[in-house]
């Protein structure tokens, strides 16, 4: 545990200093995302459960903090928490449907209702379809200090993404997370034992689309910007690959994965144009056949392998 | 006593300094930023063309002027996404210094970019887009609308159509601002007229497979079917409808079409079409000059996207010098001051709503049997007054024309 | 002229046609989705990925080689296969003592690669392939139009379709396939070599989905996006149908490209998520699709 903390302090103390030594909306962006796969991982690293549309809660998170942020003129922290509101309750709806099937199925289920959704925002005019929701207002902290500037609004992202973090962590260290991992390992002996298996694995759903929600609202605010790439079904794929890189079931990976694959992506985006698609996938195939642990997982055991564990 | 004298000495002298550095150009160079389509829907209308003409307008510059300071000309693709054209802008502006960003083809694009330009107080030429957004609700001080407008296509291509007797309507429209924009202005001018519009469909930008939405446009038997659209779009519209019978039947209006649009899809297969122009290569000694040379780094004749692009870059430079910094404020004013002449306008001028004022051009394709050499693909058939090209100011929406 | 709802009968019936055209393309992607799930477990996300490389080597063929259409129509689907078969024995064997998920994701990955390289190679704003000259034009039928080409899509697709059917539920060859899925060490044990099965299962799923990119090639731009826009349209089509069956993903994706086509009709904002509502539906009331059978 002691580790774990100061692996914990480490990490915090990188990022308090990130903003002096790289581009802050840069390392903001990777906050968001990596807030993104840390709700993902929720789901598939401890409760066992591949959802390949969370895109859709990201997205609509996305759309509706900028909406009620430009349109409707609502202070900061309100359109934040609008965001994430509506993640939460589509979480609850798409958790409802998709919870009933399994494994592939519910993969399946899931992409589809998110692909729904996609097309939804296609439509819908509030969205601005192709052309996005411009100009979200960054606003005020709790009406007095303003967010224009780059570095302000950093260290209140870090502070939602810390506190955030803490939650999950909190979570999955708690008898409810316990639940979960039992799920993941063999939900028929779960069930066996008594538990409502149905009843966790929505309450896991729901938490980790609210908590995808956030992030999404979070990148709405800092990128002033929401548009139907939140949505699409490459966002859902990207934060599954940052689990991947990361290492799935370990509670800083998502983290990391999070940090390679955005800055990968935004140096190269530049150098190599279409081929990051390229290298992307390409890292996805070494992960899968390779890395399956990922950065955090290989390096817990090659740990574990130094000494002895008990 | 002695330290407090020197050490206002050393002050003034920094303020001495400072206040002549603010007539300086920051850091010594000019950096202009090229965003823009380089392999999708538009990379033939502007894309790697575009950067190339940008690069032609700054070596001239150099050439002609032997400045002080540096020029570099940085660029990326936006893939006609406004939230990678934000963030990209962002990035120039906040990390890489860039001190104007220009082209912007797809209208999403320029609307993203013009609002971080502003604010980061940076200056935007767009050259690319069409809507007319971009100088009525949306408009602001630090942006100029350089080459085309849809008000100028539908004006010019639409009136053409309606005279020629093509009453009857139906728009297919690429489903964002532009193509909204497009019909918006087209149907306005069909109607004004004496046509009727008798529906329209939307199609998801970009598109690939217009049959099902060609097959709506044959259903309502409209004499002529607007395309709303550009680029690839376009010519895949024509390519479709002609496979599904529906021409000649029925008559298409390519509401915006560039040169590489007819070289791509052939003479054969656009003749006798109508499209406004806002340059053609092929008018007069200046401009056959000037885009042999493009021709000779493109291997392709420029599209007015590109010839614009110069003849914006190259008045920026100019109002750099003429000023000796590149301020915002001071270089647009400078830019607003003077008129523009060279191969692309003739006593060309920018408007209070960023609109660039020049003539426009309403050409005709040519048949093949009358193209006599690569590239001979138009007859110039009139040329529009600016004036009545474009949106009258009296009718702009923008916030910044006194009313 | 007549009016069905409202709606002229050309337009209805040029509608309904295209809605045939998209539904025989969903039927045999479907078809070797199926086929492939059904015998390996694995969702094949690459397959929209490998559809689009079937249409590229024809414009490749024509282009660089200057073999036609109808040479194309029988190479291309072989060299897909061929792809196929390199892609299981390099990368997918490894994954089938893991969980499913992997092989998803990997395939996933592998879309990325193959439609990333296309990408950077050939632009997206697609390249022109003609249609060939025997299949050129329409025939007038009075009340509609119906190009020759879309009538030949529709009739070669149900051939395939067919031909496929036949060979995996009627022949001996089919059966060894089902044994081997079925149950792998019995079948192994009977002599037959359960690895090359699944090997040349894998081959001819994705060798179908080859075939269905040449047929579009000359229809659709041949542009790199042209599989990612379908794939998963597609795999809603398999799921409705009843994953690993091959009657049920023939008969699906016919029908929701009919559906599709009506919706674009009445009601064409619903066009794009219909079939995805239809699996929503499908799924909660019959969770093994329509003509599945739970595993």
């Amino acid at each position: 545990m002691r580790r774990d903390r100061l692996g914990y302090l480490a990490l915090l103390a990188l990022f308090l200093a990130a903003p002096f030594v790289a581009y802050p909306v840069l390392v903001m962006k990777v906050l968001c995302y990596a807030l993104f796969a840390c709700a993902f991982n929720l789901l598939l690293g401890y409760t066992g459960l591949l959802s390949f549309g969370h895109a859709a809660f990201f997205g609509t998170a996305a759309y509706v903090a900028g909406y009620v942020l430009r349109d409707w003129g609502w202070p900061t922290e309100a359109g934040l928490l609008a965001g994430m509101a509506s993640a939460l309750l589509l979480g609850w709806l798409f958790g409802a449907l998709a919870i009933r099937r399994q494994g592939i199925y519910f993969a399946m289920v899931t992409l589809a209702l998110a692909q729904m959704m996609y097309f939804f925002f296609i439509q819908a005019p509030f969205t601005g379809g192709e052309d996005g929701l411009q100009g979200v207002p960054r606003g005020t902290l709790l009406g007095s200090v303003s967010l224009e500037n780059d570095l302000t609004l950093y260290y209140v992202v870090l502070a939602i993404c810390a506190a955030a973090f803490w939650l999950i962590h909190r979570t999955i260290h708690s008898p409810f997370g316990q639940v979960l991992k039992a799920i993941r390992e063999n939900e028929a002996r779960a069930v066996s034992l008594g538990y409502d298996v149905a009843r966790y694995k929505l309450l896991a759903f729901v938490l980790s689309a609210g908590l995808a929600g956030l992030a999404g609202a979070l990148k709405t605010l800092v990128l002033n910007f929401a548009s139907l790439t939140d949505a699409h079904w490459h966002a859902s794929g990207e934060v599954v690959l940052m689990t991947l890189v990361g290492g799935m079931g370990t509670v800083l990976g998502p983290v990391v994965g999070a940090g390679v694959i955005v800055v990968l992506e935004n140096e190269l985006a530049d150098k190599v144009g279409s081929l990051v698609t390229v290298i992307m996938g390409a890292i996805f195939v070494a992960c899968v056949l390779l890395f399956r642990r990922g950065v955090v997982g290989e390096w817990v055991a090659w740990r574990g392998k130094r000494r002895t564990r008990s | 006593m002695k330290a407090s004298r020197i050490a206002t000495a050393i002050a003034v002298a920094f303020g001495l300094a400072a206040g002549a550095a603010q007539a300086q150009i920051s850091d010594n160079m000019v950096k202009i930023g090229v965003l823009t389509d380089m392999s999708g829907a538009y990379s033939d209308l502007a894309g790697p063309g575009a950067v190339e003409a940008v690069k032609m307008a700054v070596e001239d510059f150099k050439a002609k002027n032997k400045p002080a300071f540096a020029i570099d000309v940085v660029y990326a693709d936006h893939q006609n996404k406004g939230d990678i054209a934000s963030a990209k802008a962002r990035e120039w502006f906040d990390r890489d210094k860039v001190d104007v960003i220009t082209d912007l083809v797809t209208t999403s694009t320029a609307l993203a970019a013009m609002k971080v330009a502003k604010d980061k107080n940076k200056i935007a030429l767009l050259s690319g887009p069409a809507s007319t957004l971009i100088t009525n609700e949306d408009c602001n001080d630090v942006t100029v609308h350089w080459t085309y407008d849809t008000y100028a296509l539908a004006n010019g291509t639409a009136k053409a159509v309606v005279k020629q007797g093509g009453k009857t309507w139906f728009f297919l429209t690429a489903d964002y601002a532009f193509g909204q924009s497009l019909e918006k202005d087209a149907s306005a001018v069909v109607t004004a007229n004496g046509g009727k519009v008798l529906g329209d469909v939307r199609h998801p930008f970009p598109g690939s497979d217009f049959s099902s939405y060609l097959l709506k446009a044959q259903a309502s038997g409209a004499q002529v079917i607007g395309l709303a659209n550009a680029g690839t779009d376009t010519t895949n519209s024509i390519k479709q409808a002609a496979e599904f019978g529906i021409t000649p039947k029925q008559t298409l209006a390519g509401l915006l079409m560039f040169i590489t649009d007819v070289h791509s899809l052939g003479l054969k297969a656009t003749q006798g079409m109508y499209l406004t122009t806002g340059f053609y290569w092929d008018m007069n000694p200046e401009t056959r000059a000037w885009s042999k040379r493009f021709f000779d780094r493109q291997k392709k004749m420029p599209t007015m996207v590109q010839a614009g692009l110069y003849s914006a870059v190259t008045h920026y430079l100019n109002a750099i010098k003429a000023t000796g910094t590149d301020d915002t404020q001071k270089v647009m004013a400078q830019m607003k001051k003077t008129k523009i002449n060279d191969f692309f306008a003739k006593n060309g001028y920018i408007r209070a709503d960023g609109r660039m004022m020049h003539d426009m051009y309403l050409a005709q394709v040519k048949k093949p049997e009358e193209s006599k050499y690569p590239w001979d693909y138009y007859w110039i058939r009139q040329v529009i007054p600016a004036e009545e090209a474009f949106q009258p100011l009296s009718m702009s929406k923008c916030p910044l024309v006194k009313k | 002229m007549t009016e069905i709802f409202g709606v002229p009968l050309p337009a209805l019936l040029g509608q309904l046609m295209l809605g045939l055209v998209n539904g025989s393309f969903y039927a045999v992607l479907s078809l070797g989705l199926a086929v492939i799930f059904g015998m390996l477990n694995i969702i094949n996300f690459a397959h929209g990925a490998l559809y689009m490389t079937g249409a590229f080597l024809a414009w490749m063929a024509l282009n660089y080689l200057g073999l036609g259409y109808w040479w194309s129509l029988l190479l291309v689907p072989l060299a897909v296969g061929a792809i196929g078969v390199a892609i299981e024995r390099l990368l997918l064997q490894w994954l089938y003592k893991l969980d499913h998920l992997y092989g998803l994701l990997l395939t996933f990955g592998l879309a990325l690669i193959i439609e990333g390289i296309f990408r950077d190679q050939y632009g997206i704003s697609g390249l022109p392939y003609d249609i060939p000259d025997q299949l050129s034009g329409a025939y007038n039928l009075g009340f509609m139009f119906l190009p020759k080409y879309r009538a030949w899509v529709i009739v070669a697709s149900l051939a395939v379709c067919f031909a496929t059917w036949f060979m995996i539920e009627k022949t001996r060859l089919g059966a060894y396939l089902r044994a081997a899925t079925e149950n792998p060490k019995l079948t192994q044990a009977f002599g037959i070599n359960v690895p090359l099965m699944v090997m040349l299962t894998y081959g001819f799923g994705v060798a179908l989905a080859g075939f269905a990119g040449v047929l579009a090639a000359p229809a659709t731009q041949v542009n790199p996006l042209m599989g990612s826009n379908l794939i998963i349209v597609v795999f809603a089509v398999v799921v409705i149908g009843g994953m690993g069956s091959i009657l049920g993903s023939i008969v699906t994706g016919l029908g929701l490209g009919v559906i599709e086509g009506l919706t674009k009709v009445y009601y064409p904002e619903a066009s794009a998520t219909v079939v995805f509502i239809i699996m929503v539906i499908v799924l909660m009331l019959r969770p093994a699709g329509l003509f599945g059978r739970e595993k």
